[in-house]
């Protein structure tokens, strides 16, 4: 039987989730007896290549190409995992929300203390349109699990994973569900 | 057996408590948890967060506040009942900004442990987003808003231990907001960092500057250890 | 400000130094000042020996109480649903552009104030308004500019056209509205014991008109036993509930027959004072009943050794409320008339244990009331034959919204809620709420059931929804009407009202899926279970009663899809694209 096809993908966020995730360690080489990577920086596979069965998403949603990566995660995975404070609440970068888009970015680019001579907004095409806020992923697709924590540890990946593998509920033990 | 004594029924465990005992009071003495955020043993009860909810023959009531009577048949421990808590946990999620990452209070905040205890894996309720005032004013406390959960406990500290009356309510409703007896801020009040009131806040809310982070991450109170395991290991019960 | 400091002592002085008189220190004031800024709040805290942010805690909770300056006029908008059913959004429209300002503006002369307020109790001729404490009802958008006009003319308001209270009394039954001989029940009542006059009410049946059906002897019974230094009576004439108007309607007809009850009550309970909480919108009611008092201790049917009987001393002080509806509820009023915010307590204990100034008080509706002394004049066989058995007596039923007769109806208890549309004029209503927000939304096929008890109990608001109404937004104003008025004590209410309203808001703009529909519920089984008072409990009741009585309308609403997300991504892109002047590449 084929080996079960895993992507990764992160958002707005600190990519720590992707670091604690590469903490599993030795068991790393159990993972690739377990699984196969499809679309996921850890790898390097820019695009969904087939339907996969457990994606794994770090990351709020602050943009317009964050909500079009995340319904593309969700229109090729059969589970999506939410893993993370940015992708479950909006986390860090979610801190602007209660401050209108306009005054941050006023304070970041034109007001700030740092800036010299005349800022700018950067406005280039290829640069993403900003959302209003920064959303958490299930408020833009459906998520079927949730693994707090920042970043959630090795251990918790680890359990959360290969139980989902094995067909199993996700059950984590005390110590391993963090919000921090 | 004295007279003080009643007998109630908690989850079917026939307990003995003493008249004038509130239901809360009498489980945590027979080493029984019951979930609770607003209240502080040391402080009267506020009645606020309805976390401590039980049905008392049948009806909900806040045991915080609910005296002990003779005959008294509890249910605490169900999973409706602590469904319905986890969701009260959810709705403070979302009411407040709870940035937990970077929150001095991460891993001694009773609002994460209860949140741990109840089986809250994300808050999926839609998110208020307001923005609340922060109050830097005091040179050695701060009030982050962000994370005030309207418990009430430093305003009964401050007026009960303090004898200060240093906080206070404004307004109604969603609107409600921690006050402090100032024009400009905490810094104009007699408030200080050793007052219980600055103590007892079971978030980051109310909290002592420069002391922040100081138990590193696997150490803090309930980073192994679920809220309310210090009052179940009174018993022998396992 | 040293002037207004000299004004805060005067008024503070006038009330004793009473912190227990805080809210007619603060009316007072307000009254004088136009609003409770800072400086006011810390010169009253320093006069009553208390600190700023206890005073400052109960200004800030009262709708009537502003701590920004206001227009000299305050001109308050009924928007209750039904007055929204009457056009009252045109109206405020009309009023909006008659003064170039929005609802909730000032106009930049500091003259008038406009606002939206919640049920002023003139449901039966909507839309209705205050302007000051002067109602004004059955507004068209053409009378806003009127209005308006004779403001900047100086005019006195009370002799507009506009300022007639119609008494709407459209069916007066045995119980309120038959005529009485001042002193007839209070010297039926001192003719026996204190106990004799409770047996009485024992024998009548008579429960608590409020909606909740306490049994009033009980109350009386409980209180009178309670150990206490004093005991109280406190009457509620706070009527909140959104189409109710009864109360009013008793104020202005017949308020004797409620002083009489009162006076009754305070000999059946040993009590030396009573208290008529009169909710601030009823502030224009209030020159009457003072008259009206004024005559009852001339008459000697209050004040000492009243109607002769020796050592039976009661007299009655009237509390004005100050735009709450939550103090509607008895805990609630009691911390009000204490002069503080109007936060239910935790039961037990409960106020005929420990209630007004910790002692013994019995609290009861106006009707209740009424019923009681006419219980005392006629005999509790006599009320016990009218309605069910459970249900004895009649019941005062406010009725507004789409029927051809809104107004005031004493009707016995039982009767259908067939009949009473047949009644009012209103066969062809698709839905009633019975009792208000805090009802029940009765569908056709629950028409046959009978208002009463123990079945359809109401404090005595009835809505009719007539065929072309959009049942499900009428539930989500009801929502939000919740959302201003709970007080924030507990976080089921406080929260979870505002989630509700989120989440209903979601399936009526068309964005809901069935998923949203069940988390909806689960959020209202919460609110309603964990809350702490009447009003949280209570609050879910337009969602989970039209979910009962009216799948059918949400299903119509929802998106086949499971997911949808609560926000429309267009909207969210919105400022980021103006900003950087660029297009939305992704559809919703």
């Amino acid at each position: 039987m084929a080996k079960p096809l895993v992507a990764t993908g992160f958002f707005t966020g600190c990519f720590g989730c992707h670091m604690s995730f590469l903490d599993i360690d030795e068991r790393i080489i159990d993972l690739v007896e377990l699984i196969e990577f499809d679309k996921s920086p850890i790898n390097d596979i820019k695009e969904f290549t087939r339907p996969v069965d457990i994606g794994i998403i770090e990351g709020g949603v602050s943009n317009e190409e964050n909500v079009e990566f995340l319904r593309e995660f969700r229109k090729h995975c059969k589970i999506l995992i939410a893993i993370g404070s940015c992708a479950i609440t909006g986390g860090v970068p979610s801190m602007r929300n209660t401050v209108p888009l306009k005054e941050c970015l006023e304070e970041a680019y034109l007001n700030g203390p740092t800036i010299q001579n005349d800022g700018i907004i950067p406005n280039d095409p290829d640069i993403p349109t900003m959302l209003d806020k920064v959303y958490p992923c299930h408020e833009v697709v459906k998520i079927d699990y949730f693994l707090p924590g920042c970043p959630p540890s090795a251990d918790t990946l680890w359990a959360a994973l290969v139980a989902l593998l094995q067909g199993k509920e996700v059950a984590l033990p005390y110590e391993l569900v963090k919000y921090d | 057996m004295s007279q003080d004594t009643v007998n109630i029924i908690i989850d079917g465990v026939e307990i003995q408590a003493t008249a004038g005992q509130t239901i809360l009071e009498a489980a945590d003495a027979a080493g029984m948890y019951i979930p609770r955020l607003c209240h502080h043993p040391d402080l009267p009860p506020g009645g606020h967060c309805r976390v401590c909810t039980v049905k008392v023959n049948g009806r909900p009531a806040s045991s915080c506040t609910f005296p002990v009577s003779e005959g008294l048949v509890i249910e605490n421990d169900t999973d409706e009942i602590n469904a319905q808590r986890r969701r009260i946990i959810e709705m403070l999620f979302v009411e407040g900004n709870h940035y937990c990452p970077s929150c001095e209070a991460g891993g001694n905040c009773e609002l994460q442990a209860l949140g741990y205890r109840l089986g809250m894996l994300a808050p999926t309720l839609p998110y208020l987003r307001v923005k609340r005032e922060l109050d830097a004013t005091h040179k050695d406390v701060y009030i982050d808003r962000d994370r005030c959960v309207l418990c009430g406990r430093c305003v009964r500290a401050s007026s009960v231990v303090d004898k200060k009356d240093a906080f206070g309510f404004e307004n109604r409703g969603i609107k409600k907001r921690l006050s402090v007896d100032a024009v400009h801020g905490l810094g104009e009040t007699a408030v200080s960092a050793a007052d219980k009131a600055a103590q007892v806040c079971p978030t980051g809310c109310l909290t002592v500057k420069r002391v922040g982070y100081a138990t590193p991450v696997g150490r803090r109170k309930y980073d192994k250890t679920p809220i309310g395991a210090e009052i179940e290991k009174k018993t022998a019960k396992v | 400000m040293a002037g207004d400091a000299a004004l805060v002592t005067q008024v503070v002085e006038q009330f004793g130094r009473d912190r227990g008189r805080l809210m007619d220190i603060a009316r007072a004031l307000h009254a004088k000042l136009g609003c409770l800024t800072e400086d006011t709040i810390g010169d009253v805290a320093d006069a009553l020996g208390m600190r700023r942010v206890q005073v400052r805690d109960m200004v800030s909770f009262y709708a009537f109480f502003s701590r920004r300056p206001k227009g000299k006029t305050v001109i308050r908008l009924c928007d209750a649903v039904p007055e929204r059913m009457k056009g009252a959004e045109e109206v405020a429209r009309a009023f909006e552009e008659a003064l170039g300002i929005k609802v909730g503006e000032t106009t930049p002369d500091g003259a008038i104030t406009i606002e939206h307020a919640p049920c002023i109790g003139l449901s039966d001729q909507a839309p209705g308004a205050l302007i000051g404490a002067t109602p004004v009802t059955n507004l068209t958008p053409a009378d806003a500019p009127k209005i308006v006009q004779a403001l900047q003319d100086g005019k006195d308001i009370a002799t507009l056209p506009q300022a007639e209270v119609d008494l709407n009394l459209r069916k007066p039954g045995p119980v309120i509205f038959a005529p009485m001989e001042r002193g007839t029940a209070i010297r039926a009542a001192v003719n026996r014991k204190p106990e004799e006059v409770i047996a009485e009410m024992n024998k009548s049946r008579l429960r608590g008109r409020g909606g909740a059906g306490f049994p009033t002897a009980m109350k009386w019974d409980f209180c009178r036993k309670a150990k206490g230094n004093a005991r109280y009576l406190i009457c509620n004439a706070d009527e909140g509930e959104p189409g109710t108007f009864k109360d009013r309607v008793i104020l202005t007809e017949c308020p004797d027959l409620l002083f009489e009850g009162m006076t009754v009550a305070g000999y059946a309970l040993g009590a030396k004072e009573g208290l008529l909480y009169l909710r601030g919108e009823y502030e224009y009611l209030l020159p009457h009943l003072d008259q009206v008092l004024a005559k009852r201790r001339h008459l000697g049917l209050l004040g000492k050794n009243i109607v002769g009987c020796e050592g039976f001393d009661f007299d009655i002080r009237i509390q004005l409320g100050a735009g709450a509806y939550i103090c509607g509820e008895e805990s609630a009023l009691i911390e009000s008339l204490e002069g503080k915010r109007g936060a239910p307590r935790d039961r037990p204990p409960f106020p005929v244990q420990k209630g007004y100034k910790n002692q013994p008080t019995s609290v009861n509706n106006v009707e209740t009331l009424c019923c009681a002394a006419r219980v005392l004049e006629m005999g509790g066989d006599w009320f016990a034959a009218m309605g069910t058995r459970d249900s004895t007596g009649t019941k005062l039923l406010s009725v507004s919204g789409d029927c051809k007769h809104p107004g005031v109806y004493e009707l016995e208890y039982g009767i259908t809620v067939e009949k009473l549309l047949e009644m009012v004029g209103a066969e062809d209503a698709q839905a009633v709420q019975v009792g208000g927000p805090s009802g029940q939304c009765v569908a056709p096929k629950d028409f046959g059931r009978s208002i009463s008890f123990e079945d359809l109990p109401t404090g005595g608001s009835i809505i009719v929804f007539g065929p072309k109404r959009d049942l499900l937004e009428c539930m989500r104003q009801f929502i939000e009407f919740f959302v201003e008025e709970s007080c924030g004590w507990c976080v089921p209410c406080r929260v979870g009202t505002t989630i509700l309203s989120k989440q209903l808001a979601k399936i009526l703009d068309g964005r809901g899926t069935r998923a949203d529909v069940q988390e909806m519920e689960k959020v209202a089984n919460t609110v309603k279970t964990m809350s702490r008072c009447g009003l949280g409990q209570t609050a879910a009741n337009p969602i989970l009663s039209t979910l009962r009585s009216f799948p059918g309308l949400y299903e119509a609403r929802l998106k086949k899809d499971d997911f949808v997300p609560p926000f429309d991504l267009k909207a969210a892109l919105a400022e980021g694209c103006a900003i950087t002047g660029k297009q939305p590449v992704l559809e919703d």
